[in-house]
């Protein structure tokens, strides 16, 4: 029988397979950050162990980092142990590190892909769930805890219970204005926050061949709300394209080595997924989340829902909290939910198409009177392409907030949060209660959703702003 | 890691669905780079409410989480595993867990058990109609008890073998070091290397 591209990948990385014990799986990519590294180093050094392979580990500060006055000291205590703990850590045990400051730094999931370290048919992990943007590329992508995380720096191995597969196959053209986030948003509202639980998720289809690489990481970055294990696409000449030249991927032989390789990372037609879904993209619309968990969303053209809707008692349950805690009535149009903040960015939609898309929006037009709107690109690479382009001047004249690059507002462990009872549209992936602050109310969004939405001042997408644009200056 | 064979102690009802990280240990938390001392970040926002459960006098010292489907949802914080282990958790009874989370709880010596959710209910209304009922988690028998109620559950060989004898991954893969280096030395020369080029 054949397999699936997610097998494949699987196979190629047992170092040990025994009866009744989980293969143990060779790790080509090791990803660190501050946050979830250093009990692990710490485990390291209590039991005098060493990092076996330095040279498949890199590290670099995004969780923490502050996105303003970069050259002054962070002032919270505990942000600056967390960096300085991961400096001395990555000194110690000779992990190359990308700090604040350093051209290279940036959220780890953005920066992997830019540097041409994740490739097809690697095997990718990190200690943080949304690993998964990796799949985007045909690598077999992991979030793991920290424990694991000791355990890849000890060994370069992971012993990993066998998946489920599942083919999520997406056909025909999205509309206009319908992104990767909108896509990734329905499929997660479709299938549930537990729909994947247990499975590797294939995206397949015409729908998906279109996507440029950056779009597939934002569909794979949200694999993980669906409850799956990890997300991946088939690699094809996009993948391949994106990824020559860039500082790590091979050259010369060895390049056409890969390929050679990463062209059999396809599922075979005989192969049979666990699980199938069906979406036609042509009827796909902007989709924004209501609630409290990314599978509560619904298209921005649609009310906020009944909780008395819900047939499943627990949904509705979870319904009736989520409207309580985000401050919504049932039936409230979406268009009409009026936001305090947007913000732009994270490993989801913090790449340089994301910022190209929120600014065609923005160009010539100003964000509402009292709003917030924060752009913070995923890495200082993607920064710094943005200035090259002149994005920065088209959201600073707009009235947005060019910040320096890292996690920023996705998740609030900087000074970048919102207030109790704020809510915002955010390009982030997860809408938790208190994810963006405490008390913080959070709407996910599509970078397009997020600038026509810092227009107008309420949910809203492109096709909702009819004023005429006032030229840019040059 | 400490080895798991049986416990019994009090148990806390948490009744309710899709409990992720973030309400178990608040991002905040996780900026800590010790393993203790998270304790008093569990589920934080809802302790602020002094009617919540784990506020009640009754329920200290209770040792048995019984909580509501889909728990440990959300992010990979292994602190989540941690913080339930620092406030004296042994245990976590659900019908369903998390993926990642279930695999940080194991290796961590936190006996995630799976349960069906009438089981769940039956736990949740007895512990409830009396705080002082007890319930035992038997991994060596892999079955729950409780007043009127024997319940079997599932748990693969391997990750009962390991928690039973309190053994930690790294020095179980360690013997197998060989495989790892044979591995190594036919890995093709066009793999990724981040050492600077
Ligand atoms: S951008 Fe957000 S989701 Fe991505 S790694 Fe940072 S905190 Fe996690």
């Amino acid at each position: 029988m054949g397999r699936t591209l997610a097998e494949k990948v699987w196979d190629d990385h047992v170092v040990r397979r025994a009866e009744g014990e989980p293969d143990l799986l060779f790790i080509d990519l090791h990803l660190l950050h501050e946050v979830t590294s250093p009990q692990a180093f710490d485990g390291l050094r209590l039991s005098g162990r060493t990092v076996r392979r330095t040279d498949l580990t890199i590290a670099t500060e995004d969780h923490n980092t502050p996105t303003l006055d970069i050259d002054k000291p962070i002032a919270d205590p505990v942000s600056r142990t967390q960096l300085e703990t991961l400096r001395k850590n990555c000194a110690e045990f000779g992990v190359r590190l990308h700090p604040l400051g350093d051209v290279e730094q940036g959220v780890v999931h953005v920066v992997g892909p830019q540097l041409g370290l994740t490739q097809p048919g690697t095997t990718v992990v990190c200690g943080d769930s949304h690993t998964s943007t990796h799949g985007a590329f045909g690598a077999l992508a992991f979030g793991i805890g920290t424990s694991q995380v000791e355990h890849v720096l000890a060994t370069q191995t992971l012993p990993m219970p066998k998946f489920k597969t599942m083919a999520i196959t997406v056909e025909g053209e999205l509309p206009d204005g319908v992104t990767a986030k909108d896509l990734i948003l329905a499929i997660i509202a479709k299938i549930g926050t537990g729909g994947g639980q247990g499975y590797v998720i294939e995206y397949r289809g015409s729908a998906i061949e279109k996507l440029s690489m950056e779009a597939r990481m934002t569909v794979c970055n949200m694999s993980i709300e669906a409850g799956a294990r990890a997300g991946m696409i088939a690699p094809d000449e996009t993948t391949f394209a994106y990824l020559k030249g860039r500082p790590h991927a091979p050259e010369g032989e060895d390049w056409d080595a890969a390929v050679a390789y990463w062209k059999t990372l396809r599922t075979d037609d005989d192969a049979v997924f666990d699980h199938e879904v069906y979406i036609d993209a042509a009827r796909l619309a902007p989709f924004v989340t209501w609630g409290t968990n990314p599978g509560q969303g619904a298209p921005l053209s649609a009310a906020v829902p009944d909780p008395a809707s819900f047939a499943d008692p627990s949904e509705r349950l979870a319904a009736e909290k989520a409207l309580e805690y985000m401050g919504l009535r049932p039936d409230q149009p979406l268009r009409d939910i009026a936001v305090d903040t947007v913000f732009v960015g994270s490993c989801t939609n913090g790449r340089i198409e994301d910022l190209r898309s929120a600014a065609s929006v923005l160009e010539g037009r100003k964000v509402a009177d009292g709003l917030r709107m924060l752009v913070v690109p995923g890495s200082v690479r993607v920064a710094l392409q943005a200035v090259e382009e002149g994005l920065d001047k088209v959201f600073t004249a707009a009235g947005a907030e060019w910040r320096h690059a890292g996690c920023s507002m996705c998740l609030g462990m900087n000074p970048d949060q919102l207030a109790p009872g704020e809510r915002s549209a955010s390009t982030s992936n997860r809408n938790f209660e208190g994810r963006q602050g405490k008390g913080g109310r959070t709407h996910l969004v599509s970078p397009q959703v997020a600038a026509a939405t810092a227009v107008l001042g309420h949910l809203a997408s492109p096709a909702d702003l009819s004023d005429v644009r006032t030229p840019v200056e040059a | 890691m400490e080895a798991f064979t049986t416990h019994t102690g009090r148990a806390v009802p948490l009744r309710r669905s899709n409990v992720d990280t973030d309400q178990i240990i608040p991002a905040h938390w996780l900026k800590k780079v010790t393993r203790n001392g998270f304790e008093d970040g569990l589920f934080e926002a809802w302790r602020k409410d002094q009617d919540f459960v784990l506020n009640q006098p009754e329920r200290h010292g209770a040792t048995v989480l019984v909580a509501g489907p889909d728990f440990g949802t959300g992010s990979s914080r292994e602190h989540a595993v941690w913080a339930l282990q620092n406030y004296g958790f042994k245990t976590v009874l659900s019908s369903r867990f998390a993926d990642i989370f279930r695999g940080n709880s194991l290796k961590n010596g936190l006996l995630t058990v799976v349960v069906p959710q009438d089981v769940i209910e039956r736990l949740w209304k007895l512990t409830e109609s009396d705080p002082a009922a007890e319930i035992t988690v038997d991994l060596v028998a892999r079955e729950v008890r409780a007043e009127g109620l024997t319940q079997s559950f599932e748990l693969d060989d391997n990750a009962r073998w390991r928690l039973l004898e309190g053994l930690d991954d790294i020095s179980l893969t360690l013997r197998h070091e060989a495989d790892i280096a044979e591995y190594e030395s036919s890995r093709p020369a066009y793999k990724p290397r981040t050492v600077e080029v």
